[in-house]
């Protein structure tokens, strides 16, 4: 159906440009505040946890970059650090947590075991949970140093940063008759 | 002290007993009739003069190869005397049961439980004969000799990652 707004593309590029830019600068401060306010959920399964408490503790001080609070409910945290070696027993607990934390949600691999299942390349053992869940970063070392982890937070913050966000992410709700 | 642990299990269970030595640190082995297991450590446990309280450690071997093919051994120690015993039981593969011992020492429950789940070796009359580490859905007993060595056996649905560090590998062998 053609309509007098076809004749004139240029108005609507430009009105397309403006919300654009709109979008851009609105998913600029959002992914500001976003980096900034990672809420974690750590699922701390072996002796990478021990790190991941120094991390947490005064001496390095998670809280500097904006990840202090632990929500130990998966639906209150957007960031799940996967700390330790995950096996076949755990990986659907892994799913189901992953699953149960409201979007946006970012994973973040924490030592090589959950990296890569590391040298338990056996018959219990998930070799690295990017299987299970996608993972936005990897930390490596056994168990990595808390500087390590610091900078993979930061890496995280920067992906955080550069991804789009939308102040309403969800699909408009269905009006009566439509579907 | 535990050549006479040795010699009065001798005296007691002269069937069931036998081929006794020094073992690594110097603890005495004896192997003994699968059949006669529980009585064996009953006695162990009840003689004033042994007062075996403690059973340790229970654990399996699978001699591969080797009739017959597995083996269940207990390590036993008293804290009374401060003395240790390693009794020793031949399994064979096709009739793979030996009675439980869970009513000497309730602590051995999870042992047993445990050379069930790696090397699928029944007890009989354990009051809770189930898989201590692996999951029910699990096929096998992982400690086998012939078991594959990389034979996962996942619950969720895994995305499938080229190995990229040994390159590609014989079909199956995840």
């Amino acid at each position: 159906m053609a309509s007098e707004m076809d004749l004139v593309p240029g108005i609507t590029t430009r009105r397309e440009e403006a919300q654009n830019a709109l979008q851009k600068m609105v998913s600029k401060g959002l992914g500001w505040a976003r980096k900034y306010s990672l809420f974690q959920y750590p699922f701390v399964t072996a002796c990478c946890g021990m790190e991941f408490m120094s991390l947490a503790a005064s001496r390095y001080d998670l809280d500097r970059f904006g990840a202090a609070l632990p929500r130990f409910s998966p639906r209150q945290a957007d960031l799940l650090i996967v700390v330790g070696t995950v096996n076949c027993k755990q990986a659907p607990i892994l799913k189901r947590v992953h699953e149960q934390m409201a979007d946006p949600k970012w994973v973040v691999a924490f030592g090589v075991c959950a990296s890569s299942g590391g040298f338990y390349d056996n018959y219990a053992t998930v070799q690295g949970i990017d299987r299970v869940v996608p993972v936005d970063v990897y930390i490596p070392g056994c168990p990595p140093r808390p500087e390590q982890v610091l900078d993979g937070i930061i890496l995280l913050q920067k992906k955080i940063q550069g991804q789009p966000h939308k102040l309403i992410d969800r699909l408009p709700p269905a009006l009566p008759g439509q579907g | 002290m535990s050549k006479a642990v040795i010699d009065a299990l001798r005296a007691r269970f002269p069937d069931a007993v036998n081929d006794a030595y020094e073992g690594v640190g110097g603890d005495d082995v004896a192997f003994v009739r699968k059949e006669n297991v529980a009585e064996v450590c009953r006695f162990l446990k009840d003689d004033p003069a042994l007062r075996f309280d403690l059973a340790p450690y229970v654990t399996a071997v699978d001699y591969l190869g080797v009739e017959p093919r597995f083996e269940v051994v207990y390590n036993l120690f008293s804290t009374v005397h401060n003395h240790r015993v390693r009794l020793r039981v031949k399994v064979p593969e096709e009739d793979a049961v030996v009675p439980t011992i869970t009513g000497v020492w309730r602590g051995a429950n999870w042992f047993e439980r445990y050379c069930w789940d790696m090397y699928g070796i029944r007890f009989e009359g354990h009051p809770d004969h189930r898989r201590l580490f692996m999951y029910e859905e699990f096929v096998g007993h992982p400690l086998r000799k012939d078991y594959p060595l990389r034979g996962r056996q996942p619950l969720v649905a895994e995305r499938d990652v080229p190995d990229l560090y040994r390159g590609p590998g014989p079909a199956g062998r995840d």
